[in-house]
Order: C-alpha cells, then sequence, then structure tokens
C-alpha cells in the first residue's frame, strides 16, 4: 500500500496515507479500536472501496489498472459475516470461484472435495447440505474454503472469527494456521483482538484514526511499542501475551507414555522395565488402533490387557496451539498435564506448567524466533 | 336458482359464458404479466438505488396506490383515453404493479448485506450479483407478490365488462341488471374458480422455484448461531 488515502465526505480521512508492504506468503493482522479505518484499508485492496489517492500495488500491479470482478477473483475474501449464498450447496458455494474463472466440472469437483477434506468437513456429508445446516464454526469453515478455491495469491480476511463462540474461534484459528501451512497465502487480516494478532501474525499493523502507528513482527510489537497508544492496545499483561509468540511444537514435550488399548499387562511391564515406556505420576495414555489418544489410566488398574473404558483426557493440545492457549486449558481443566496432538490427532507429547514457564524464560530467544 | 339453471345460463349463445370466460383469462393473464415485468424491474431498480429519496418516493406512490379504488382507477384510465380492451388491459395492469414492486423492493432490500458484499467479494460482476444472488434470494417473496396481484386483478377484471372490454363481467352486470341470480352466478361462481385457481397454481411455482437451501426447514435464521464443530485434526486422511 502506498500513501492510500480514503475520504468520505470533508471530514478527516477514513485512511490517512497509509503506507505499508506484505511480504508473499506471510500474515500481516491490522488491528486497531474500532473506526480507525482498517476494514476501509482491507476492502481497498480488492477495489471494494475505492481509494480517494494513493494506489495498493499487487505484486506490483495497480489494482486499479484491474477490472474489478476479475480482480477479485483472483484475492480470496473472507468476512465476519461468512456470507455463504443459501440458496447454494456446500459444495456449489465452495465452487463459485473456479466457475466464475471459467474451469471445467472435474477440475471444479476435485477442488471442491480437497479443500472440504481440508478445513474438515467430509465432502460426502456436507457437500450436498445447505448453508442454513451448518453451524457457525462449520460455516466459516466453508467460508475458508470458499476463499482458497480459487487458489489466489492473496487472501482478505476481515476479522473472520469474531461471530463465533471463543472455543469455536480457538479451533478456527488453529486451522487456520495449519491451512496457511497447507497452502501459503499472503493474508492481510483485520482484528479487533490484539490476542488473535499475536498469535496469527507474523506482521501486526496498528492502527489509530486511518493513519498507521506501528508495523513490526509481534515479539517486537510486544517488547517495544512505538509509543503509549501502543503500548496501552497491547495491554498491561504484555509478559503474559508473549506466550502466544511460542507454539507447543516450537518447544521440548516431554514424551507421552502411550499405550494401545488391547496391549497385555505383561508387555507394558516390560517396556516400563527397559526404559522405553515412562509412566507420569503412575499414569499411562491409551491411545486406540490409529493412534489416537482415549484416556488416562493408573498403571496399577491395568487388569492382564488395558481395556477401553472411557475416561478422563482433557485437554488436548494441538501443536500450532500456543504457550498461553495451553496455560488457559491447563488452568480451565486442573489438570498437570495436557496431550499435544498433530494434525492427525495422534500425541506427539505432553505439556504441563513447568514446560510453559520454560518456554518463558528465554526471551531472547523467542524474538530470534518470532522474526525467522 | 338452479345448478342447472346457472349451467344454461352460462352457455346461453347471447351471453357466451365459455367466451367471456377466455377474455377474463387472457385479460388477467395480459395484465398479470406486464404488471410483473414492470413491478420487478422498478422493484429492483428502486431498490438498488443510491437515491434514498427517489426510492423512498417510488415506494410511496405504490403503496398509495393500492389505496386507490379499483373502480375509480378504471373510470379514470377511461375518462383519459376510450372504452375498450386496452383501457381496461392499462387499468389492471396499474393495478398489479403496486404488490410486485412492493414484495420485490422489500426481498431485495431484505438479502443480508454480508451476502452481497461476499459475492461481490468473490468477483461476481454487478449483473452476476443481481441475477444470481439477489433474485433468486428474493423469489418467494417476488412471487407471493405476483400471486397477491394475480388475485387482485382476476377479481377486478370483472369491471372491465363496465369499459366494454368483455369478460366475466358481462354475465354479472347482466345478472344484475336484469334481477337475474342464474345468470349473476354465472359470472360469478367462475370468477372465484378462476382467482383461486390463479392463486393455487402461483403457490406451487412458487414451491417450485425457491431454491431448496431456501425452503423453510433450511433456513438459517431458525438454528443456533454456533455449535462447536469436529475439527480438521479429526479427519486422519492416510487411514
Amino acid at each position: 500500500m502506498n500513501e492510500v488515502t480514503k475520504r468520505y465526505g470533508a471530514g478527516p480521512a477514513a485512511v490517512d496515507a497509509l503506507s505499508f508492504t506484505v511480504p508473499a506468503g506471510k500474515v500481516c493482522v491490522l488491528i486497531g479500536p474500532s473506526g480507525c479505518g482498517k476494514t476501509t484499508a482491507l476492502r481497498m485492496v480488492n477495489r471494494l472501496v475505492e481509494p480517494t489517492s494513493g494506489s495498493v500495488l499487487l505484486d506490483d500491479v495497480d489494482v486499479r489498472t484491474r477490472k474489478p470482478a476479475l480482480l477479485r477473483r483472483e484475492i480470496g475474501y473472507v468476512i465476519q459475516q461468512v456470507g455463504l449464498l443459501p440458496h447454494l450447496t456446500i459444495a456449489a458455494n465452495v465452487g463459485a470461484v473456479p466457475r466464475l474463472l471459467g474451469w471445467d466440472r472435474e477440475r471444479i469437483d476435485a477442488r471442491v472435495r480437497q479443500l472440504l477434506t481440508l478445513v474438515g468437513l467430509a465432502p460426502d456429508t456436507y457437500g450436498r447440505r445447505y448453508p442454513g445446516e451448518l453451524s457457525g464454526g462449520q460455516q466459516q469453515r466453508v467460508g475458508l474454503a470458499r476463499a482458497l478455491a480459487g487458489d489466489p495469491p492473496l487472501m482478505l480476511m476481515d476479522e473472520p472469527f469474531s461471530a463465533v463462540d471463543p472455543i469455536t474461534r480457538e479451533r478456527l484459528q488453529n486451522d487456520f494456521l495449519l491451512l496457511h501451512r497447507a497452502e501459503p497465502k499472503t493474508v492481510l487480516f483485520v482484528s479487533h483482538d490484539i490476542d488473535e494478532a499475536v498469535k496469527m501474525a507474523d506482521l501486526i499493523a496498528v492502527m489509530r484514526d486511518g493513519a498507521l502507528v506501528q508495523i513490526a513482527p509481534p515479539a517486537e510489537l510486544l517488547a517495544n511499542p512505538a509509543d503509549a497508544f501502543v503500548a496501552d492496545f497491547v495491554g498491561a499483561d504484555r509478559a503474559l501475551k508473549g506466550l502466544a509468540l511460542t507454539r507447543l511444537e516450537d518447544i521440548d514435550l516431554r514424551p507421552a507414555p502411550v499405550v494401545e488399548v488391547g496391549a497385555e499387562r505383561e508387555a507394558i511391564e516390560r517396556r516400563i522395565a527397559a526404559g522405553d515406556l515412562v509412566p507420569v505420576d503412575g499414569a499411562l495414555l491409551a491411545v486406540d488402533a490409529r493412534g489416537r489418544p482415549l484416556r488416562w489410566v493408573a498403571l496399577e488398574s491395568v487388569g492382564s490387557r488395558l481395556d477401553a473404558t472411557p475416561g478422563r483426557l482433557e485437554p488436548v493440545l494441538p501443536a500450532v496451539a500456543t504457550l498461553r492457549d495451553a496455560l488457559a486449558a491447563l488452568f480451565e481443566t486442573g489438570a498437570g498435564f495436557g496431550v499435544v496432538v498433530d494434525r492427525f490427532r495422534r500425541p506427539i507429547g505432553l505439556v504441563g506448567v513447568d514446560a510453559i514457564a520454560g518456554g518463558l524464560s528465554t526471551p531472547a530467544e523467542q524474538a530470534a524466533g518470532a522474526d525467522g | 336458482m338452479s345448478i342447472d339453471g346457472i349451467r344454461a345460463a352460462f352457455n346461453d349463445p347471447n351471453l357466451d359464458g365459455p367466451g367471456q370466460l377466455w377474455t377474463h383469462v387472457q385479460l388477467s393473464l395480459i395484465a398479470l404479466g406486464a404488471a410483473s415485468v414492470v413491478g420487478v424491474a422498478a422493484g429492483v431498480v428502486a431498490a438498488r438505488s443510491r437515491r434514498r429519496f427517489a426510492a423512498f418516493t417510488v415506494v410511496m406512490v405504490s403503496n398509495l396506490g393500492r389505496t386507490v379504488p379499483t373502480f375509480a382507477l378504471m373510470a379514470l384510465v377511461v375518462a383519459l383515453t376510450t372504452y375498450g380492451r386496452g383501457p381496461a388491459l392499462w387499468a389492471l395492469t396499474a393495478l398489479g404493479v403496486p404488490p410486485v414492486l412492493l414484495n420485490t423492493y422489500a426481498g431485495v432490500r431484505g438479502v443480508d448485506p454480508g451476502v452481497v458484499d461476499a459475492a461481490r467479494g468473490m468477483g461476481f460482476t454487478p449483473a452476476g450479483v443481481l441475477t444470481r444472488v439477489e433474485l433468486p434470494l428474493s423469489l418467494p417473496l417476488i412471487f407471493a407478490g405476483i400471486r397477491i396481484s394475480a388475485v387482485q386483478i382476476v377479481a377486478t377484471a370483472v369491471l372491465a365488462a363496465a369499459v366494454g372490454a368483455g369478460g366475466l363481467g358481462v354475465l354479472i352486470l347482466s345478472g344484475l341488471a336484469n334481477g337475474d341470480d342464474d345468470i349473476l352466478l354465472a359470472g360469478a361462481i367462475p370468477t372465484a374458480v378462476l382467482a383461486i385457481s390463479f392463486g393455487a397454481v402461483l403457490t406451487i411455482a412458487q414451491f417450485i422455484l425457491t431454491p431448496r437451501g431456501l425452503r423453510p426447514r433450511f433456513a438459517a435464521h431458525l438454528r443456533a448461531p454456533s455449535t462447536p464443530s469436529p475439527s480438521p485434526t479429526e479427519e486422519d486422511p492416510s487411514s
């Protein structure tokens, strides 16, 4: 964005000489109080709002030289209200942009199936349903899939996760991070939630009254706010927010004492004796045949075989969750350890409060890690 | 007064019941078609206009139009032009426009702004947004408007006989003038049946044309806004 200004009427500019650059493949979060112009700035990129002056460059091409409808087909667009077309099936919604782009039928079908699977909705179950049959969280998953459908290099996301409950929001955020790894896109993301920004962003741009106050990687923003406004916006609990800079996959996890259901007691004891299996507080983690965690089980309660009776397991945390998410989950459930799982829901380790505190102890490493 | 008497009156060659019925259907269909086209077009223009005042005026005039007594309207058209089929059609069309216009306006304005924003953001052209998003989503309301118009037009076309345009009104007026209930009913009963049939056909058409996702049991607003949904981590593509 280059010196972009938008005025409505004679009043002060909604967006005032805004300039910044987002490197390809990075997530940039625009953040600020309501009315600071962040949504207006976002909407000038796909020409839903036309700037009064200045230019928006996409790969060095001024967007105003492009036809709006054609430009928008190459830019993913996700909004808070989701805006699925209620008269079309989920599959038709996801396939809408490819259809506008003139793809052939087989290619559209294949892409729709791929994306629905990617966002966790089984294509055969959900493809033929209508938006009204889905929950808010599921609708926004479809919204994400739809925005990705035309394989756009750039995604614009306007508070996409604000309208769902906190649990669904955290899941959607984690899923988005996984999606972003599967299909890296340049993302411009508007949020009013600093925690969300710290979690999602490679770069955070703080705006006030239409102007850019500071643009920096999350670690730097938390460590060195440019002025009192940014410091205030970031909040007094900066240290706690710093926990959101590190993901569970980035720290050393304690190995999980994983035992498959059906294992014989003797075999378990042999593995423990060999040092191959280390119970945590005398407990083992039972998993099913696909390696997914089922419950904690006390070693002494195991009969001749480990059976599949239900039991306590929570919390289970995805590896992309932040230390802050993990700490919150541990306190909510009152558990000493959380089970960290990969994207196939297989345990990769355990996280306890001590490990989270360990993550805090090296801020220099965090700053270096977040910059890289 | 008897069924046979009514049947005899309807088939009386001088009154020509079947011919009048056909004329009545023709008048109604032509007026309904014209009113639907004009009403939908004007409703869309008013709903999408950025000139809020102009749109407001159109809607207000339409609302007033619904309160003008039909016979007065018919008389006005005759006064301005002449007797015959043309003036009757003008009057019936004018009568039919407001319900269609008002429902189209309400339907298009009532489309979720988030859906329109998303459609524009996805790269639908302005015409595409109208024909593939706004109109399909307004279809149930537009059809309700057309149905109201249809019933009104069929009922009012009786008055076309008074301006020399024919129709079942010929029998009704003749029956009234001669104090003959058989003739009166030979006009009134087919008129009522015709109005009910038009309404029924359009109700069925409305149901068939309403996209499946918009039919009541799928309506989003009837459901809880959000419930936790399964996470992608629960789907293991390797298995």
